[in-house]
């Protein structure tokens, strides 16, 4: 849908050299604490500042001196909401370190509670974060009363993602299961038999899914920019894989740092990552511009269903992109699990030693990707962890800039605070990993 | 009129929230059985208003945090704490053991733009809390449980047990027992399942120090398995490691 442009109120010098100042307290339904300042001159932005107030955590700091068996439940602390992600990175950097490969299994199995976290995180982003902003309500258990089934079945693939992980995790929130080496504990034939009934179902709900988010009504508009992902060779990228984008660039997880530069900005906790000098996109998104040649033909004609041809560079579509990875997560979750065997062991033994290690996965909001420097005896010298959401803030800061002033600065303080919340929530900026939201604070000259 | 809650957040990893956002078709329910006036996450904001139960997540790291939680127990009738952070301090406490000003300084090249304390602390810390509900992360059973025993009018009951105790009862091999590893489950509060000794590992003691526990015994069980003396530190000084009963008992052992 196109916001159709408002009457603009008539201005005179009086009220154009009057200073506005909204104070919203908090930007609701993003998992974080942040907020938004505009400054704006005769309906031009000045100035725009997105804000993150997340207390730093200073995770990097009392990683080191830890032991490599520890790191994996230390890093899934950084996040509630993905905390597979941050295991899947730090225990594929350490057995870099190791030089150690956990065998055909262990991979299998770790797409497999990583497709659960992708199911659960983007079914509770579009849900209860994003849906509710689309419908017009204020939250989803509001939406619930008029849209009840539609909501139910997001809590049930919710659910099910959430079941995913336990398979193998033990509980869903910070699991138990992931270990350097492999997984602590192999599931029953059994239980993964029994899975494998409850996503056969979920399937055709999440083919529903997609149709559904594909008729929201979104603002059209296409922007500007680069997308970033991981790309594997013959699958959709999750745990291994070249770091590729739009631009054509392609390089290895290693050479990260030589195009990635973080750098703090006075006005945030989090950093803000930067390509080559210029703002990049990851996610869902991102993923799905890069790498939609790799979902299967099947996969490929639903998508072909909503009308949206990808790569798109109408950021509203990664509500779109989210349901379509996980319809693709709950089918790859089937694949592998319909030919699941008890391993001998679920793990193999690693000998630590000293060396530098790295591993990019991508977490639901994006590429995730850490370092680790250990010494002899397998302990933590030196750890770098770059989350998805700072390389996403300056993104997010240029997409608002571009978005804002297209959308009318004229408008309300309301209207352009709840446009503001709606660029932001595509990100589905995870606050925690780097802050949290929730102001909006205009100065109209 | 319908009991009132807000849920809080304070530093934090978000995942005790989590407990509310996962209940699936039961957060309906409770969306049906008390008003839910602040859950920024989920929605509502209202971070002011008068309720019944206050939800805080998270510890207190920052100066405004401080302001924030004696604003909160004003507004509260009956707080309740949710999770490591709020009832512990959290992972995040371990700052508290070190030089936090020069970690800062070490990981952000301008520090002063960093509103940060020297500590990350409880909320009991600062207000009083009527109830804490341990766990990294808590479950969405202990939310449900305390509400519900709220609603009521009655006191919410409290785990008490062992993790040993819950893996007794789940018929579970002992790991330390058996082979040798370091389980902190003698001395760690059930209410998690006993999930790490059922799935082979040690328990990490997410659930916080257990009534009674005698930590000088199992310390010295560890030395009898073989732990070096910062090994044994590392066991209690981890996601509880400002919990009194595990704050002394890793102190034992600093050399």
């Amino acid at each position: 849908m196109q916001h159709l442009p408002l009457p603009r109120p008539a201005r005179n010098i009086m009220t154009e050299s009057r200073r506005i100042n909204i104070n919203v307290p908090v930007l609701a339904r993003v998992e974080g604490e942040g907020a938004l300042e505009l400054s704006v001159r005769n309906n031009h932005l000045e100035d725009l500042k997105l804000r993150i107030y997340e207390p730093p955590r200073l995770f990097e700091k009392f990683l080191e001196g830890r032991s490599y068996d520890e790191v994996a439940d230390i890093v899934a602390r950084i996040c509630g909401i993905c905390p597979v992600a941050y295991q899947m990175s730090a225990v594929h950097a350490i057995e870099q370190v190791f030089a150690c490969d956990p065998g055909p299994w262990v991979r299998a199995m770790r797409r497999v509670i990583y497709c659960g976290e992708w199911i659960e995180s983007h079914s509770l982003h579009i849900h209860l974060l994003a849906a509710p902003d689309f419908m017009g309500y204020s939250s989803a258990p509001e939406m619930a009363r008029d849209y009840p089934e539609e909501v139910r079945r997001g809590l049930r693939l919710q659910a099910l993602g959430n079941e995913l992980i336990r398979l193998f995790g033990g509980r869903s929130v910070h699991p138990v299961g992931v270990c350097v080496g492999g997984f602590h504990h192999a599931p029953t034939l059994t239980q993964v038999a029994q899975m494998c009934i409850k996503l056969q179902t979920a399937i055709d709900e999440a083919k529903a899914l997609i149709s559904w988010a594909a008729s929201l009504e979104i603002p059209e508009e296409s922007l500007a920019f680069t997308s970033v992902s991981i790309r594997h060779p013959d699958e959709y990228p999750m745990n291994e894989g070249r770091l590729v984008s739009s631009t054509g660039l392609d390089f290895t997880i290693e050479e990260f740092e030589e195009h990635i530069i973080e750098h703090q900005v006075a006005h945030s906790t989090a950093f803000h990552a930067l390509l080559d000098g210029k703002p990049y996109l990851v996610g869902p998104l991102a993923r799905i511009n890069l790498n939609s040649d790799l979902l299967p033909s099947h996969i490929a004609d639903v998508v072909r269903t909503t009308g949206i041809s990808f790569p798109s560079q109408n950021m509203f579509h990664s509500i779109v992109a989210r349901a379509i990875e996980i319809y693709f997560a709950l089918i790859e979750a089937k694949n592998i699990l319909e030919e699941y065997e008890i391993p001998r062991s679920p793990y193999i033994d690693v000998n630590p030693q000293s060396g530098v290690g790295y591993g990019c996965t991508e977490a639901p909001r994006g590429l995730l990707w850490h370092r680790y420097e250990l010494n002899n005896k397998g302990e933590v010298v030196k750890a770098t962890i770059v989350p998805p959401t700072s390389q996403n803030q300056a993104r997010i800061e240029d997409n608002l800039r571009d978005s804002l002033e297209a959308y009318g600065l004229d408008r309300s303080d309301d209207e352009i605070r709840l446009h503001g919340e709606k660029i932001i929530r595509n990100y589905d900026p995870c606050i925690s990993c780097s802050t949290h939201f929730l102001k909006v604070n205009i100065q109209r000259q | 009129m319908k009991p009132k809650i807000a849920v809080h957040k304070f530093t934090s990893c978000d995942g005790c929230q989590l407990a509310f956002l996962n209940l699936g078709e039961d957060l309906l329910v409770l969306s049906e059985l008390v008003d839910i006036v602040h859950f920024a996450e989920a929605g509502p904001v209202n971070p002011d208003a008068e309720v019944d139960i206050a939800f805080v997540e998270g510890s207190v790291s920052t100066p405004h945090e401080i302001d924030r939680i004696h604003r909160i127990r004003d507004n509260s009738r009956f707080l309740i704490t949710i999770g490591a952070c709020a009832t512990a301090g959290g992972l995040q406490a371990l700052r508290n053991l070190a030089d936090a000003r020069q970690w800062i300084t070490s990981l952000y090249t301008r520090p002063e733009h960093i509103q940060s304390l020297e500590t990350s602390t409880a909320i009991s810390g600062h207000v009083k809390a009527d109830l804490e509900l341990w766990g990294c992360p808590v479950n969405g059973r202990q939310i449900i449980a305390a509400v519900r025993a709220l609603l009521f009018g009655v006191v919410p009951p409290q785990e008490k047990d062992k993790v040993c105790m819950e893996c007794k009862r789940q018929q579970t091999v002992c790991v330390m027992v058996t082979r040798g590893i370091p389980c902190m489950g003698p001395v760690t509060l059930t209410g998690c399942g006993a999930i790490c000794p059922r799935f082979g590992r040690d328990c990490y003691a997410c659930y916080g120090p257990a009534e009674n526990p005698n930590t000088a015994a199992i310390s010295q069980r560890f030395e009898g398995l073989g732990l070096l003396h910062q090994d044994i530190v590392r066991r209690f000084e981890f996601i509880n490691n400002a919990a009194p009963a595990f704050a002394e008992a890793g102190k034992k052992y600093h050399d």
